[in-house]
């Protein structure tokens, strides 16, 4: 199969929606001159940045039968449109009694180690997944990220679209033509025996990894990717769990109230799942602190394979705990 | 276009029963029939009714807080208008919005708004949407004048205007936003003023004169289907009666005097349409009160709609979260 970037595989995903479907529309604060000559500059709209405006400018324009693609640019800058996110598109279908769709897709980049300090380097899909009302997602590879943006743009809902920045230029297998991923469906990108790994974008690949150096010790590591957070695929999180016994979240979100959190919870919270546990649950995630610029203090904030191995050992350390399946 | 005798009476109409459905409200919730918050809309109903009488059926609106003349006006049905007030799975959003969020997507009501200036933008995204169908649809976009001090006022005035979208914004100013005069939180006290500095016209009109506010709108909107952009029009008005009420009304800070003077029978918008219409000809006074009496009884019925209505059933709790 052939392979191509990250941000290639989300460029071809809007234009063969865009070819698709002539209700979709774009709407960003960066001209996007390919598009536009393509589509046209009614259909591929540069705004002004007014985050706030164009946040509902998409969810008004889907409510009257478009379907708008939002791109925020960095998720940073959604954060001046909050009243648009939270307060509109996350309860609009709801809070009218399911009167209308609203099929808007709001693309944002995330994430950190780009060396571009606390303002650029946020990792905040937990605050979106807190709304209900709102799908998020956040693919690792990117055959995923084309699969699932175009999922997102045929979804009639509003979808948040979060691509980590240190994905950008990662490169993987993509089929060619029409191609989509499930939202809502976890992909084991691994399949391993003895840990499961749930990691998130970026740490998806670190994990991997990490796997591919303590084969050589003999473990065998399992990682799964959940790429979609809201609705989150509690069944295939439990079911991997259950079959290696210890489970290690990987992620650059701070830990307090996070997608890792929340992944934790859904498992230690299923009763079979919990039993099967033969060892503490750890979270390897971000510093409690604004991501910091200066190199040394950025990686000392974030996870990187040492954490992610030391957390793997430290789950693994409980084995001589009986199985307590096998009793 | 002048309007048709039937075309007047309607207006009549409408202005009466925005006018009683509100003082219903107040009763009904004064005496905890209904729940939540109320916001009258008594003393602007000429602002709501002038605008919708300039648009079609297919044009849309976005409303706030104080919705319920909107989405009358715009011609939405009273019995489920009703039923969400009292919370009741035949209401508009089957119990889910209560006053502050009611919608008829149907008929172009994309929802009143708890947020003050949130609808700006989903306003400014159906006349996006209707200038991209190019069947010559416009948007109606109500606000108040507190509205103004929000970022989404000043964003969306000026994307709607160098887009050239089918708007019409509309600022009710009825002088406060809760207690707080215009003139102790606005530098600028004319809002039409903003128009020009978005290249857009500013139109300041008597928003208690039904047919200044028809007119005043019919032009804007004129302006709009011909693709030449968006309008501020500036409607003056009072609000009667006090701002919002929960168990009880807020206090009335504003002095009695002005208020007074807003209530008098040549201000009132709608003893004063009623009066246009009598002393014109138009309409006698038993015509007019027939009128009266009907809507009366309408709503009567609406109450009676509301109260036949069940409760949503809580198993229904987590149905319309998600389209499929
Ligand atoms: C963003 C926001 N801030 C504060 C409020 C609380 N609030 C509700 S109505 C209101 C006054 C609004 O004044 P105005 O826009 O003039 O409308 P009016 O009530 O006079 O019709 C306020 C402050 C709100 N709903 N939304
Ligand atoms: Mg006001």
């Amino acid at each position: 199969m052939r392979e191509i970037t990250f941000a290639q595989a989300l460029e071809e995903a809007l234009i063969e929606e865009m070819e698709r479907d002539e209700r979709v529309i774009t709407m960003a604060t960066q001209r996007a001159p390919a598009l536009e000559n393509k589509f046209g500059d009614k259909r591929v709209r540069f705004t002004p940045i007014s985050e706030a405006a164009f946040t509902g400018i998409g969810l008004g324009a889907a409510g009257s039968g478009f379907r708008p693609v939002v791109h925020w640019g960095m998720v940073t800058f959604s954060f001046v449109a909050m009243d648009q996110i939270v307060n509109q598109a996350s309860k609009i279908r709801y809070m009218f009694g399911g009167q209308a769709d609203f099929p808007v897709t709001y693309r944002c980049s995330t994430g950190g180690g780009m060396q571009v300090a606390a303002q650029h380097s946020q990792s905040p899909y937990s605050m979106f997944m807190h709304l209900a009302g709102l799908k998020i997602l956040l693919p690792s590879m990117p055959a995923d990220a084309k699969g699932l943006l175009k999922s997102a743009i045929r979804d009639n809902n509003p979808v948040v679209f979060f691509e980590c920045s240190r994905l950008a230029s990662t490169t993987g297998p993509v089929p060619d033509g029409e191609h989509t991923v499930p939202i809502g469906v976890a992909d084991v990108k691994r399949a391993g025996r003895d840990v499961t790994i749930v990691g998130l974008a970026y740490y998806v690949r670190e994990a991997l990894a990490v796997a591919d150096t303590l084969t050589t010790e003999g473990i065998s590591v399992e990682v799964l990717d959940p790429r979609t957070l809201v609705p989150m695929d509690a069944a295939a999180i439990r079911a991997s769990v259950r079959k290696t016994g210890r489970l290690v979240v990987v992620d650059e979100a701070p830990a307090t109230c996070s997608a890792a959190s929340e992944i934790v919870a859904l498992v230690t919270e299923d009763p079979e799942t919990f039993r099967a546990l033969r060892a503490p649950v750890q979270r390897v995630c971000a510093a409690p602190v604004p991501v910091p610029f200066s190199p040394p203090l950025e990686q000392a904030a974030l996870p990187d394979r040492a954490r992610i191995t030391a957390a793997v050992r430290r789950v693994l350390e409980d084995a001589r705990r009986p199985d307590p399946l096998a009793r | 276009m002048a309007l048709t005798q039937a075309e007047l009476v309607e207006i009549f109409r409408k202005l009466v029963l925005i006018r009683e459905f509100d003082l219903l409200a107040v009763e009904l919730r004064t005496a905890k029939r209904i729940y939540g918050a109320v916001h009258p809309y008594v003393g602007e109903e000429a602002v709501a009714v002038g605008v919708c009488a300039a648009l079609r059926p297919t044009d849309r609106i976005t409303s706030t807080h104080r919705g319920h003349g909107h989405c009358i006006a715009k011609g939405a049905d009273v019995n489920r208008m009703m039923a969400e007030l009292f919370g009741r799975v035949d209401g508009y959003c089957k119990g889910k919005g209560g006053s502050m969020h009611i919608a008829d997507f149907g008929i172009g009501i994309l929802g009143a708004n708890g947020i003050v200036a949130g609808g700006m933008p989903i306003a400014c995204g159906a006349a996006l949407a209707a200038q991209l169908e190019d069947a010559g649809g416009v948007t109606a976009c109500f606000f108040g004048d507190g509205a103004t001090g929000e970022g989404e006022f000043h964003e969306t005035l000026n994307i709607a205007s160098l887009w050239k979208l089918p708007l019409l914004f509309v600022c009710e100013n009825n002088r406060y936003g809760a207690g707080n005069a215009v003139e102790s939180v606005r530098a600028q006290t004319d809002i039409s003023l903003h128009a020009p500095a978005y290249g857009m016209p500013g139109v300041s009109v008597d928003g208690n004169d039904v047919l200044a506010v028809r007119d005043a709108a019919s032009e804007a909107v004129e302006r709009a289907r011909r693709g030449d952009g968006p309008t501020l029009l500036h409607c003056k008005t009072f609000r009667m009666l006090f701002h919002a009420m929960r168990d009880a009304p807020q206090p009335d800070m504003r002095p009695t005097d002005v208020v007074a003077a807003w209530r008098g029978r040549d201000r009132d918008p709608v003893t004063r349409f009623e009066d246009h219409l009598t002393s014109r000809g138009i309409a006698t006074a038993v015509e007019a009160q027939r009128i009266r009496d009907a809507v009366k009884r309408d709503l009567e019925a609406a109450v009676a709609f509301a109260e036949a209505s069940p409760y949503p059933d809580p198993h229904d709790l987590l149905v319309d979260m998600f389209a499929e």
